[in-house]
This record gives C-alpha cells, sequence and structure tokens, in this order.
C-alpha cells in the first residue's frame, strides 16, 4: 500500500529549524511543509516591502534552506513553505542567487495569485460585495486603509508544482494545512475532484494532518496547556517536529523522529487537533471541509498515535480572503516598583498619569493598565491576597490613539516620576517605540474569481 | 465539593480574528461526563464576562473526551489591534483552567485523578 511521511517544518515566522535537522536525519520522510505566516504575518511583510520592493517574504526562507537544502536533496526530501509571503517570486529570486552561490541545484515552483490587494475593486464589480464576515460591514468603510488581502488558496497548485517536478514549492498565503495536503494528494493518487464520500473522507484525513503538523512543536508536547503535566514531556531543548505516515487508504500515523525530545500521545495530539479550530463539525478549507466528530485517536505508544475516521464533506463554493487595515497606534511603557507598597505606588502612579493626559488633552481612546505579576493574565482569578505585600510589581500602561505623534509621545509621561513621583521606582528600560494597530477584515469571494489568478512557475538552479 | 479544572483537566487556547478559542481535555472518561455537566456554556461565559465577551459558543466531542468553546469579542477587536499583554489569547486556557466545579462525593470517587488526594478542594 502506498504511503508518504511529511515532516512538519516551522510554526510560524521566527521558529526555530534546529528540529527540522533531526527530521531529515532521522525521520525517514519525503517532505518538510513548513508554515511561517501567522495570521497578521502579512501586515509585518507589507513594512518590510514598503521600504524594499524586493523584500516581503519571511527572511528566515534563506538562512534555513541554506542550512538545510543539503541534508534534504542528499535524501531526496522536498519542502513546502508559505515563506513567500507577499513576494513568493522574490523570494524564489533570493532562495536562486543564494543556493547558485553555495553550489547546489533545485528546481524551485512558485505560487502566485493569493494577493488580491490589488483587485479588490475587481472582485466587487464582479460581484463580491468583501462584507466582514462577523460584522456584515461593508469594505469601503476601511478600502483606504487597507495594507494586504489574500485569498486563503488550497493544496492543488502545490500538487501541480510537485507533479511537474519541484523540490521546492515556495507559496503565499495557502490554508495553513495545505501545505501538507499538496504533498499527500500528490504522492498518494488521490483527487481533488472527489466524487463519493470515501474520497471526501480521505481528503478529510489529509487535512486532519496538515493541521496536526502547522504548528511545529505544539504538535508534539510543546506548550502543552496543563497544570504539572507539562512538566512531565522529556528534553523540549531537543523537541522532535511532529511527522506524519500517511497511507493511501486514509489511516495516518503521527510520530517524530527517534531520540528526540517532546512527545506524541492522545493528550498531546488532540490538543493541536482543536488548537484555533472553531466549529470542529466544519473546519474549513479551500479543498475539503473536515467534521471532527468522528475521528479516532489511538494511542499506540512510544510516541505514536493512529488517526483516522475523518468525516468530509464537500468544498465550499467561496474562497476565504483576510485583509488587514491600519487602526491607530499604540504607545506603551513598563516600570517597576519595589516594596514598600508597591502595588498602591502602581496604582498612584496609574492615577497621576491619567491625570497628566487628562490636563494635556491627549487625544486617547483607550487606556489599558496592566500590573505584571499579579493578575494581567487572570484578571478577576487571580489571587489577589499577597497584593499589599508584594515584594516588587511591574505596571505597564498601553494607550490608543489615532496620532502617532501621541503614540510616541507616551511613554514620556514617565520619566520625571524616578524624581519627583512615589518612591523606590526602577526598571524603566527607556522610551519604546509606537506600534501601529491593525484591524482584520476576513470576508468572502467566489472561487472561481480568485483560482483564475493562481499561477504556478518553476525555476531550475542547475 | 469544590474543586478546580486544572486538577482534572489540561485546555489550549489560541486566537482567531475577534475570538478566542479554548480545547478544555479530560484525562479519562468519567472526568469528561463531569465535564460536560458542569462546564456550560453560561459558565464560561460568566468566567469570561471581564474580557469583553459577548457570546460562547460551545462543541463537545466524545471521541475526544473535550469541550470545544469559542469566546466570541474576546480580544479587543483582534491581536493586532489589541492593547493587551496577551494578544494572542494563549493564556485564555490557563484561566480557565482557574474555573472551580461542584461535584458531590459519588462523582468525587469515580474521578481517577482525584483519587488518593485529600477532599480539600
Amino acid at each position: 500500500m502506498k504511503s508518504v511521511r511529511i515532516g512538519a517544518g516551522l510554526g510560524f515566522y521566527g521558529d526555530s529549524w534546529l528540529p527540522i535537522r533531526a527530521t531529515l536525519e532521522r525521520g525517514d520522510v519525503q517532505y518538510i511543509a513548513s508554515d511561517h505566516l501567522s495570521e497578521l504575518t502579512l501586515a509585518i511583510l507589507r513594512k518590510d516591502m514598503v521600504k524594499d520592493p524586493s523584500a516581503g517574504y519571511t527572511r528566515d526562507l534563506v538562512p534555513m534552506l541554506t542550512a538545510l537544502w543539503p541534508l534534504a536533496a542528499a535524501r531526496g526530501v522536498r519542502f513546502v513553505l508559505n515563506a513567500g509571503g507577499l513576494n513568493p517570486r522574490g523570494a524564489a529570486a533570493a532562495l536562486i542567487a543564494a543556493l547558485r552561490a553555495k553550489g547546489m541545484r533545485a528546481k524551485i515552483a512558485v505560487v502566485t495569485g493569493d494577493d488580491v490587494l490589488d483587485r479588490i475593486d475587481v472582485l466587487r464589480t464582479a460581484g463580491d460585495a468583501l462584507r466582514h464576515m462577523d460584522t456584515g460591514a461593508g469594505i469601503d468603510t476601511v478600502r483606504d486603509q487597507l495594507v494586504f488581502a489574500n485569498a486563503y488558496l488550497g493544496a492543488q497548485p502545490i500538487a501541480r508544482a510537485l507533479a511537474a517536478g519541484a523540490d521546492i514549492v515556495l507559496t503565499g498565503r495557502v490554508a495553513d494545512a495545505a501545505l501538507s495536503l499538496g504533498p499527500i494528494v500528490h504522492e498518494l493518487g488521490w483527487t481533488f475532484e472527489a466524487r463519493s464520500q470515501p474520497e471526501w473522507d480521505r481528503l478529510a484525513l489529509g487535512l486532519t494532518v496538515g493541521h496536526l503538523l502547522e504548528c511545529s512543536g505544539q504538535g508534539s508536547g510543546g506548550n502543552f496547556g496543563s497544570a504539572e503535566a507539562w512538566s512531565t514531556i522529556p528534553d523540549l531543548g531537543h523537541i522532535g517536529y511532529p511527522i506524519a505516515e500517511v497511507r493511501e487508504d486514509g489511516v495516518a500515523i503521527v510520530t517524530k523522529a527517534p531520540q528526540t525530545g517532546g512527545r506524541v500521545s492522545f493528550d498531546t495530539v488532540r490538543q493541536q487537533l482543536l488548537y484555533e479550530v472553531q466549529d470542529p463539525h466544519a473546519y474549513f478549507s479551500p479543498d475539503v471541509v473536515l467534521d471532527m466528530g468522528t475521528l479516532r485517536l489511538t494511542d499506540l505508544g512510544s510516541d505514536r498515535v493512529d488517526v483516522r475516521g475523518a468525516t468530509g464533506i464537500p468544498r465550499p463554493p467561496q474562497l476565504k480572503i483576510v485583509a488587514g487595515y491600519e487602526d491607530g497606534w499604540m504607545g506603551h511603557a513598563v516600570i517597576g516598583f519595589c516594596w514598600p507598597d508597591a502595588w498602591r505606588k502602581a496604582q498612584a502612579t496609574v492615577a497621576l498619569v491619567e491625570q497628566a493626559l487628562r490636563e494635556q488633552k491627549q487625544p486617547i481612546e483607550e487606556i489599558r493598565v496592566e500590573y505584571l505579576g499579579l493578575d494581567t493574565f487572570l484578571g478577576p482569578h487571580a489571587d489577589l491576597a499577597a497584593r499589599e505585600q508584594m515584594n516588587e510589581i511591574w505596571l505597564r500602561m498601553a494607550v490608543r490613539t489615532r496620532d502617532r505623534r501621541v503614540a510616541e509621545a507616551f511613554p514620556r509621561q514617565f520619566p520625571w516620576l524616578a524624581l519627583s513621583g512615589p518612591p523606590y521606582m526602577g526598571g524603566f528600560h527607556g522610551i519604546a517605540p509606537a506600534s501601529q494597530l491593525l484591524g482584520v477584515w476576513p470576508t468572502l469571494a467566489a472561487r472561481a474569481h480568485i483560482e483564475s489568478g493562481v499561477n504556478v512557475h518553476i525555476e531550475e538552479v542547475a | 465539593m469544590k474543586i478546580r479544572l486544572a486538577r482534572i483537566a489540561h485546555a489550549r487556547s489560541g486566537d482567531k480574528g475577534d475570538r478566542a478559542d479554548i480545547g478544555l481535555f479530560a484525562y479519562d472518561a468519567p472526568t469528561y461526563a463531569v465535564l460536560k455537566r458542569a462546564v456550560t456554556v453560561e459558565r464560561v461565559a460568566a468566567h469570561f464576562a471581564w474580557l469583553g465577551t459577548t457570546s460562547v459558543d460551545r462543541y463537545p466531542l466524545d471521541n475526544l473526551l473535550a469541550l470545544k468553546f469559542v469566546l466570541n469579542g474576546a480580544l479587543s477587536g483582534g491581536a493586532a489591534r489589541s492593547l493587551r499583554s496577551d494578544n494572542l489569547g494563549k493564556t485564555v486556557g490557563a484561566a480557565l483552567l482557574r474555573m472551580e466545579i461542584d461535584i458531590d462525593e459519588t462523582d468525587a470517587a469515580a474521578l481517577p485523578r482525584l483519587a488518593g488526594e485529600a477532599h480539600d478542594g
């Protein structure tokens, strides 16, 4: 029976690629599926691209593949990565230059067509209102503030690129799980044009596998949300990212490379399975909709979990677009107070700063106050019994404003307190730069309007 | 007796737009039955009202011994426009594990992870 083994690459822009080395050396995989784009990474990449039009892809791509490609190429392992970000062609150009300089060979495919920012008005004319999925508002309300707008493409162009012989497939925005589903469908001879329930079910199993691999170490015992149990996960310093072996009959085993840390078990796999899922009975992707309610996870021991029983529902007629728009600025500052009266002094400081903002008539829409170390994360569920006797406390204040200069000036409300405010203040680490705030605009558009613009282009480094 | 969810369950949370979502997992089947009964939409909505949660969706998954919760409107409009330190809702799962539920002696005796522990609440 045919099968394919896929290893998880990164889980976000900035993640570590060191664990992929163990997967390549000891994991017996044919593919690495690497997810570099969280929902808002494209906003960061847009800022890069404004400064330098050749940028706009995740800059970890070149060092990561320069380090890993020799290991992969020697074993015939292929990479699928969404590191192209807003500029997959630019990413390919940079990668090709780097591989050439090292004398390495590769066949690189570039998938484009997800970026619809310059087609927003065309899509609207074609009948897609691009209403906000939650609020129903029209996109006109943020049209002039848009910084990116990308459709989530599916696995089909990735499978096409692999069929054309690509060793490295670079995409922009695709559904995270498509990075695995593409190789699965390509290797196992499945079809995206499913006609029967079993064909939809096996696509849904492929989607399940892709979802389990898309967050790197979170699928193998990292960030195991628990009291105490997290401390029993071995050797996180050498965590093995998850690996899935998928059989053509629609059964998968999730595991990791031998002699690595972390854990693949019923507990760690099901935590990842439900991660960032809304309705588990309708987990949408561009290729198939998954009902998780029929999945069966069986812990086989020795870091192996059998996954089967996915139910597939035909894919939707529309594709999801996520756009980001500029939505004001945040200014913020952090300072520390030592015992005695640490918490009361932090509160007194909040009152002083709020008073100054009022007297200066600063145009501020919202003030956020956090007592770091006390109740930032737990809010009213924090244990506040010890707050009068705390050894130290850190005050963080953040403000929301439409005016960048107001945000930039906000931290300057604090230095004078060192000599003229409550005593024993320390740890002011300078004037933090203002951060641009971004709103997210999720919307839907007709599949045909997007897919007609999708292109797979292949370049060879010989 | 009152017990804190952290003693009998594990949880992971994340974000999507203005929603925080939490997977709450029982370590074993008897505990799942208790969670399914006690950790209701109403209780979770009240527990997270302080985040500005507008509504809560709950999905029981018997096959995974898990309850999935979606907290609508809980992330100040979304991670990139939030002023919070935890703009991504990563710690919301921990906050759910702070919840206390009431169980009777029969339930307590049936929960493997409470066996051998003192009934100290």
